[in-house]
């Protein structure tokens, strides 16, 4: 009998988890919580140190991933819950009521041309508006469209229907219900991810307060060709191009108040995106304030070296302590610290200011790991104890990969995928 | 009359910025043999590859070009896709045009137009003379195996053990452990390392599927994936379906500076590993970071020397707490959480941090009671002096003396550092262009214990899979030789870099043949036969030379 993996989150890590567990010949089951594929490297803009296209390298792996004979993709799914221990795991996945078919959804878009509610979008971080129904991106997989119940008309009131009326493949279902979806797996893979932490409550920095503050994620959506703005770097206030944008790093996170942990990757994504603007706005000058400048992996010093020679970028090590609006609201004044000790105390003035927030376990992760019964670390990243085998989780069969376990880049996120795939068939194939 | 279908790609902004996409379509529409031309938003997402599909049908199309982004990423996805629509996969061209036209002429978008133009007419010239080819199947030696026995190594080795593989792995010390054996706690979990090689080691003892190689060293690599033949200075030779490099790194060894050699109690992090290991109990210890890294020659950031030194001031700290341990460094690289938490611990512990600049490198100098440090204090803008007992220089780790002798065995590449390049620094951290050779751990980049050892076993996973399956897809577009036109002249046997061609001789007549399963399809024989014996299989002279007539003919139109 062919075995069964269930891997949790579709996000790079999940990606390459369930391909590499599916070319070893395993029955895969994806479990994804949106409506596509694809996770946060699906919203990056470019990748360090390459500035290789995101979506371009990631695009072909979501097809292969959701075309593979021996994947099956739950998206709009989350683990209902989880019974029994390796290796016989009784999984119950709940693919919520995407209110469309989709076996009969061609992907054509007609109803979001027409549907008349606007929401903001949290593929876009919120910076423009998608509709109730929705591809959630350009290049989602599957290419099927989701009712958002909360905010569609039809599902809340029951006046509206437009898009039923359009939908030329008869798939709107607004009647349909959540479907439970029983499986008996041998292993459980989690890669869930993570989230922007909150830092709109780091009022000292002006998120959510100044217009032309923005998280590093947003500057990465405005930045990309098929985002909010068409790839137009523009400022929220009135709408102009900056030409002095700054960078604050660690906020929320290398703090005793929120997240004592370094989030691994910003140091790298600030010095790409503040070389990337210089290809949208030719004359605009970058700052990065920081505190250690974390450029540990292959080609990333010369990657910052680039950015400070050939860029022109500023790094300043320093820590700002405040952000204020500038003069009738426009730019923000950044207040500093210079170094040394005759260190004084320096107000700046950006046309806009992009702040790196402390990366987070995704938001449902320490529910889920409840729910599968592992364990969580002091950062409530997922635990993983075993200093011999470093992708276990609390509990046998139970493996984790990518960031849901710490922070880490894509290339050890992928890496540490296929080391999950190899630590399942040691587990299934020799009982290791 | 072949009947080509041409879709030209948007990629978002990314060419329609540039080159005008509809304009393109119409120039599409006028070629020879072209029934069909249209333009997507991305060629590659559902949409697109749906339209693709749709139009094969209803245009009846025997020969798809699509003009988009490179062949890297996406020649196989649009493969695949004419493939389920009933076409052939090698009747599918493919034309760069974000790449080679719209990325590199940002600033001219009329000429880019152009020149997309002139692209899509060669590449339709050559799909109309494009050919069906079969790829071949070949079967997989159920054997890996693992070169180097340090912590990726073993790791990869007990990984395929574990996984019911027969694994060789081939050490060339005597010994199991690469540096790990040297070092006595591992951090950031601050465990013994000991336990953990122990462990690992009797996995391999106990298992019968483990065949451990010490004091051997590889001397020669044939074949290709599935069918490898590993030959060690022994003489042993083992066949193997997939290869794992796992030859780790070194520590560089300081020449004299920061009076390393000269002043006494200036060492390495090894060298502070053993002394630590035996018990020494130092009292006050200065550690200085970036020594021979980070600077002109060798640019890069070791990634692990910050937190080495981190661990080892804990370390000095448990066994004498009125021990003053202080680091200069350029910046702290405790990247993550376990490495960030001991960084806050060893400050919590009065560890103190003292931040230099390039321009301004500590001096270390001979005092009669042992070393003194003087350094330039960036936060404090002054030179503060210490007294040492220890002055320990965290060097990089560097590529091993002969991983380019590695890399010529293997035919794999290596970076300017002398480490090995993997096949994408992103998505295929521990694949290389060369089917069934993968690599992992410090040979690749440096990398922590928990690194390490995740991509060993990432390199398993990847060397199973073609075990697994027992076969492996023989690529169609390889090389093969006309015997009535070869002269037997021996030019591709040397412009072959995959020793994939060899002189036969059948029914008295001397002739190159091309081994299908070890051709990569490079072309370099093709260029190299004075006879134009040599073919390429979807590049023959005469696709090519269809693709240089179209550019001529439509270039002078366009004139």
């Amino acid at each position: 009998m062919v075995k069964r993996v269930v891997v949790i989150g579709g996000g790079i890590a999940g990606i390459q988890a369930s391909l590499d567990l599916a070319d070893m010949g395993y029955q895969v089951h994806l479990v994804e919580k949106t409506p596509s594929i694809g996770g946060r490297m699906a919203q990056l803009d470019k990748t360090f140190p390459t500035n290789d296209c995101s979506m371009c390298i990631l695009s072909p792996k979501m097809i292969m991933c959701a075309g593979h004979e021996n994947v099956k993709l739950h998206t709009y799914s989350e683990v209902d819950h989880v019974r029994g221990d390796f290796p016989h795991f009784k999984v119950v996945i709940r693919e919520k009521a995407r209110r469309v078919n989709i076996d009969r959804c061609t992907g054509c878009g007609d109803c979001v041309v027409k549907c008349p509610v606007k929401i903001p979008s949290e593929f876009e971080e919120n910076i423009s508006k998608r509709k109730a129904i929705y591809l959630p991106f350009p290049q989602a997989v599957p290419r099927k469209m989701t009712i958002d119940g909360e905010n569609c008309r039809m599902v809340t009131s029951g006046k509206c229907g437009v898009c039923k009326k359009v939908c030329q493949a008869g798939a709107i279902e607004y009647d349909q219900k959540d479907k439970l979806v029983r499986l008996d797996a041998s292993a459980v893979v989690v890669a869930t991810g993570f989230d922007l932490a909150d830092v709109t409550v780091l009022k000292q920095y002006g998120l959510g307060t100044c217009k032309d503050v923005v998280t590093s994620l947003q500057l990465e959506r405005i930045l990309s060709a098929s985002g909010p703005t068409s790839g137009h770097l523009v400022r929220a206030s009135d709408g102009k191009e900056p030409k002095r944008l700054a960078f604050i790093q660690c906020v929320g996170s290398r703090d005793e108040k929120m997240y004592k942990y370094c989030s691994s990757v910003c140091c790298m994504y600030a010095t790409k995106e503040s070389i990337l603007v210089r290809e949208h706005v030719p004359d605009i000058s970058s700052t990065i304030f920081y505190m250690d400048m974390r450029a540990t992996g292959k080609g990333f010093q010369e990657f910052v070296q680039r950015a400070e020679k050939n860029y022109g970028v500023r790094y300043v090590r320093s820590r700002p302590a405040n952000v204020q609006p500038a003069n009738g609201g426009n730019g923000v004044l950044v207040t500093y610290e210079t170094r040394g000790l005759a260190g004084e105390q320096v107000t700046e003035e950006f046309d806009m200011l992009a702040l790196c927030p402390a990366l987070v376990p995704s938001q449902g992760a320490p529910e889920l790991a409840k729910l599968l019964g592992i364990e969580l670390d002091e950062d409530r990243f997922l635990k993983a104890p075993s200093l011999r085998h470093p992708v276990d989780s609390t509990k046998k069969g139970i493996l984790i990969c990518g960031f849901a376990g710490a922070p880490m880049d894509i290339p050890d996120s992928v890496a540490q995928a296929s080391g999950v795939a190899a630590r399942v068939a040691e587990l299934l194939e020799g009982g290791a | 009359m072949a009947r080509i279908g041409v879709f030209v790609c948007h990629c978002g902004h990314n060419i329609a910025a540039t080159v005008n996409v509809e304009e393109v379509v119409e120039f599409a529409k006028t070629l020879p043999d072209v029934v069909a031309a249209e333009h997507n938003l991305y060629s590659c997402s559902e949409e697109g590859l749906g339209s693709i599909k749709k139009s094969i049908e209803k245009n009846k199309l025997d020969r798809v070009v699509v003009a988009a982004c490179t062949p890297r990423t996406h020649e196989p996805l649009f493969r695949k896709t004419v493939e389920l629509a009933g076409i052939n996969k090698y009747l599918f061209e493919f034309v760069n045009i974000r790449e080679h036209v719209s990325w590199i002429h940002a600033k001219e978008p009329q000429s880019a137009t152009e020149k997309a133009k002139m692209l899509v007419a060669m590449g339709v010239a050559k799909a109309a003379l494009l050919e069906p080819q079969k790829e071949g199947e070949s079967s997989v030696i159920p054997t890996a195996v693992v070169i180097g026995g340090g912590l990726a190594g073993l790791t990869a080795a007990a990984s395929l053990v574990a996984q019911n593989i027969d694994t060789h792995l081939i050490e060339r010390e005597a010994r199991l452990g690469g540096n790990l054996a040297d070092i006595d706690i591992v951090a950031p979990e601050f465990r013994k390392s000991k336990e953990l090689l122990d462990e690992m080691i009797e996995e391999l003892n106990a298992s019968p599927k483990a065949h451990l190689h010490l004091s051997s060293k590889v001397t020669e690599v044939k074949g290709f994936v599935g069918n490898f033949e590993v030959t060690t200075d022994k003489a042993e030779k083992i066949p193997a379906g997939a290869i794992i490099v796992a030859t780790g790194a070194k520590e560089w060894i300081p020449k004299d500076e920061y009076g390393y050699g000269t002043v006494p109690g200036v060492m390495t992090q090894m060298d502070l590993e053993k002394r630590l290991a035996k018990g020494e109990k130092p009292k006050q210890v200065v550690f200085i970071q970036c020594v021979g890294s980070r600077q002109p020659g060798r640019e890069y950031c070791s990634r692990v020397c910050c937190n080495t030194s981190l661990k080892n001031a804990l370390r000095i700290l448990d066994a004498s707490p009125d021990a003053t341990v202080s680091i200069l460094h350029r910046d702290i690289m405790s990247y993550g959480t376990a490495s960030e938490h001991m960084y806050r611990r060893a400050s919590e512990r009065g560890v103190r941090f003292m931040r230099y600049g390039l321009d301004r490198p500590a001096k270390v100098s001979r005092t009669q009671r042992g070393a003194a440090v003087k350094v330039f204090d960036e936060t404090l803008d002054e030179d503060i002096d210490f007294d040492a007992d220890l002055v320990v220089l965290a060097t990089p780790m560097v590529a091993q003396n002969d991983s380019r002798e590695v890399g010529k065995l293997l035919k794999v590449p290596l970076d300017k550092f002398g480490f090995f390049l993997e096949a994408h620094v992103k998505l295929k951290p521990v694949e290389f262009a060369t089917d069934g050779v993968f690599v992992c751990g410090a040979a690749r980049w440096p990398s922590s214990v928990s690194e390490s050892m995740s991509q060993g076993m990432a390199a398993a996973a990847k060397a199973a899979i073609p075990i697994r399956r027992g076969k492996v897809v023989i690529e169609a577009i390889t090389a093969q030789s006309d015997p009535d036109k070869c002269a037997a002249c021996g030019n591709c046997v040397m412009a072959c870099p995959y020793e994939a061609i060899e002189i036969v001789e059948s029914e008295g007549k001397r002739y190159a043949k091309v081994n299908e399963a070890q051709c990569k399809g490079c072309g370099a024989c093709v260029a190299a036969c004075p006879n134009d014996a040599m073919q390429q299989r979807g590049f023959t002279t005469r696709q090519l030379g269809a693709m240089i007539d179209a550019l001529v003919k439509n270039a002078m139109e366009e004139t």
